[in-house]
């Protein structure tokens, strides 16, 4: 019972990194429809930033502290830079932006080789994240209780951004429709900018947290982006809780299912469970109602 | 539209042709491509180069099914690695199971060090017949896209849904692979194999006969999916790629026909894997996972993703680009794909082809030129 307790910590926390990852990606492919490949570079981008902060500013927990809204200003930026010039001149092809931003995934990839060179690297922990606590016989990690934490507070806020603000408004109506959003006089090009900026700068805040569970390296982001993009595909693009629920319950699934099979037994069996979901829900647990046929 | 007419609109000025129609017309580009391939090639190219253009024909051969699936289907393919390697992994097995048997062991040579026992796993055994073998080299690639294609598009999961599906389908299959070392081969997948139904690999001679097999098998797949395109389910395939709504309500299931083309683009990808394996002597995960599936999409759309010849070239001359520059300069090499991907992809969607319409149009104004080749 324990083991199954322990493994399912693992999963939640697997889970979160999933959910930080998946919920820029959610925004940007739900309200345009953009397939950005190179979200996992702007993961990469944040943990680069954490790793050159932790140079000047010794302090482990100060620099970690640092990192976390300067990554998100930088993977942000680098989001909105790609928006303006590519993914916006593509939005009537959706599909293809994938095979474009994958062209500058690569071209990142080999960016960060040629600057930090291609070993990985690492960032030391901060003092107070390198314990473990016990509660009720299981072994709760605290940088995994951090991440957990930090992905939690992200949808928190993303939610109450996305329900309370003036922007957020906007974005639902651009989501909901975009013609109708037009017409009435939001600037949808604007939206989107700010959007996409919101959701790389998140990619950015997983780079961070990353960096407290494993080695920074130029392909560091290609292991998660699959993965990611599943829990949008499951969790559909309505509602963050799509995201919310798929992630967690894949990080679960996988972490359960490795330890009671192997890795790649476990990988193959989550990918059958989610065809099986899309069978009984095509388009993602949570959908738009609308009446287009697209 | 009449039955009579030829499907395509293409109105030739070349004259005694004129009457025929177009499906039953062999293009030009063809027969040089053909006279190249089988004629040129094989006399200029040192035996080195030619099993290097042998290796771009069965990427080439894959660019054929994205073309069908992708460019006449709209069905972005981003998995195809898997049907590559499972095609792949079919004919090696059954060529690791040869040259063991030739040697007078039973077991393939990393079975004996990664050590299972004794016995071969029951899956390996039927693939010690060769007509087995060679029948599912195309025959489970086709039927693992028939069930996923079957799954998805009955429930209209289509789009960026599908293609991250199949993408994650490749993922999952080389994760699969690297983790059953024992039977697999793992990492390393199948390697070092010597001999092809009984003729030895390192001979020369008998790498010529595979390249004129592999560049036989392209053509013969190049005439089959012309066929293909200029029939009516090319058309039906492309109204669905364009609007799949409206074919519905005309009273096709577009889920069928989506179905074909990626059942159909899965076996050529099976078949392009079987015939890689002697050509190259290897097949592992590394060749097959996300990144090898979406190279095989770039040649196809770098040459022209709905012309049949653009694909082909487009994937020939990609790979002969990697091999040229990865070794000498990596680093230059990933900047230049990354690149290609942008500005094909983002700029010029209809490829190097729609270059070359362009400039026919502008030459011959009265003629309109579709975009088959």
């Amino acid at each position: 019972m324990t083991v199954i307790l322990n493994q399912s910590f693992t999963g939640i926390s697997i889970g979160a990194v999933l959910l930080l990852i998946a919920l820029g990606l959610t925004l940007t492919f739900g309200q345009m429809g953009v397939i950005n490949m190179a979200h996992g570079e702007f993961i990469m981008a944040g943990a680069y930033t954490t790793y050159v902060l932790q140079k000047s500013i010794s302090s482990a927990g100060v620099s970690l502290l640092v990192a976390l809204p300067l990554a998100f200003l930088v993977a942000g930026a680098m989001g909105a830079l790609l928006e303006w010039l590519l993914i916006r001149r593509l939005y009537t092809r959706p599909l293809d932006t994938l095979l474009v931003t994958w062209g500058v995934s690569l071209m990142l990839q080999q960016l960060a080789r040629d600057l930090f060179g291609a070993p990985n690297v690492q960032t030391a922990a901060p003092d107070l994240l390198t314990g473990n606590i016990s509660v009720a016989g299981i072994t709760l990690a605290n940088n995994r209780l951090f991440i957990l934490g930090l992905a939690l507070l992200c949808v928190l806020g993303l939610t109450l951004i996305l329900r309370l603000t003036p922007l957020g408004r906007r974005i639902r109506a651009v989501v909901q429709n975009r013609d109708l959003a037009e017409v009435s006089g939001i600037a949808t090009e604007r939206v989107d900018r700010t959007t996409f900026f919101i959701g790389s700068g998140l990619a950015g805040v997983a780079g961070v947290a990353l960096t407290l569970v494993g080695p920074i390296g130029p392909t560091m982001g290609t292991n998660y982006i699959v993965d990611a993009f599943l829990v949008v595909v499951v969790g559909g693009i309505a509602q963050l809780k799509g995201s919310v629920i798929t992630a967690f319950a894949l990080g679960v699934l996988q972490s359960v299912l490795e330890y009671s099979t192997t890795v790649s037994v476990a990988k193959v069996i989550v990918l059958v469970a989610i065809v099986a979901i899309l069978q009984w829900r095509p388009q993602g647990l949570y959908t738009l109602r609308t009446r287009s046929l697209a | 539209m009449t039955t009579t007419t030829s499907p395509t609109r293409t109105t030739s000025v070349v004259q005694p042709s004129a009457s025929l129609p177009e499906r039953f017309r062999v293009p030009s580009a063809f027969l040089l491509g053909a006279v190249l391939l089988l004629g040129v090639a094989p006399l200029v190219l040192s035996d080195f180069r030619l099993n290097l253009l042998a290796k771009y024909l069965c990427y080439a051969i894959v660019a054929v099914g994205v073309s069908l699936a992708w460019g006449r289907g709209g069905l972005m393919v981003l998995g195809q690695g898997v049907f590559f390697g499972l095609g792949g992994y079919a004919m090696a097995m059954h060529l690791k199971l040869a040259d063991a048997a030739a040697t007078g062991q039973t077991l393939p040579d990393f079975m004996q060090l990664y050590g299972t026992g004794d016995a071969l796993p029951w899956w390996w055994k039927p693939f010690a017949d060769p007509a087995f073998a060679l029948a599912m080299t195309v025959l489970l690639p086709m039927a693992v896209a028939a069930l996923l294609g079957f799954l998805v598009f009955r429930r209209r999961v289509k789009g960026a849904y599908f293609a991250i599906l199949s993408q994650a389908l490749a993922a999952a299959l080389a994760i699969w692979l690297v983790g059953q070392q024992a039977t697999t081969g793992g990492t390393n997948g199948l390697t070092d194999i010597q001999g092809f139904f009984g003729y030895d690999l390192n001979d020369p001679a008998n790498q010529r006969t595979v390249y004129f097999i592999i560049a036989a098998v392209l053509l013969l797949l190049m005439a089959a999916a012309r066929q293909l395109f200029l029939s009516r389910y090319g058309e039906l395939l492309i109204a669905v790629r364009d609007s799949e709504e409206r074919v519905r309500f005309l009273g096709y299931n577009p889920a069928n026909v989506k179905l074909v083309a990626y059942v159909v683009a899965a076996g050529m990808a099976g078949l392009a894997g079987a015939l890689f394996v002697p050509a190259v002597g290897i097949i592992s995960p590394a060749l097959i996972g996300i990144v090898p599936s979406i190279g095989f999409v770039i040649g196809a759309a770098v040459g022209g993703r709905a012309s049949l010849v653009g694909a082909v070239l487009g994937a020939i001359a990609v790979a002969w680009t990697q091999s040229t520059l990865s070794d000498a300069y990596p680093a230059a090499w990933t900047y230049l794909q990354g690149l290609l991907f942008v500005v094909a992809v983002g700029f010029l969607p209809g490829g190097l082809a729609s270059l070359v319409t362009v400039l026919r149009k502008r030459r011959i104004p009265t003629r309109t030129t579709g975009e088959t080749a």
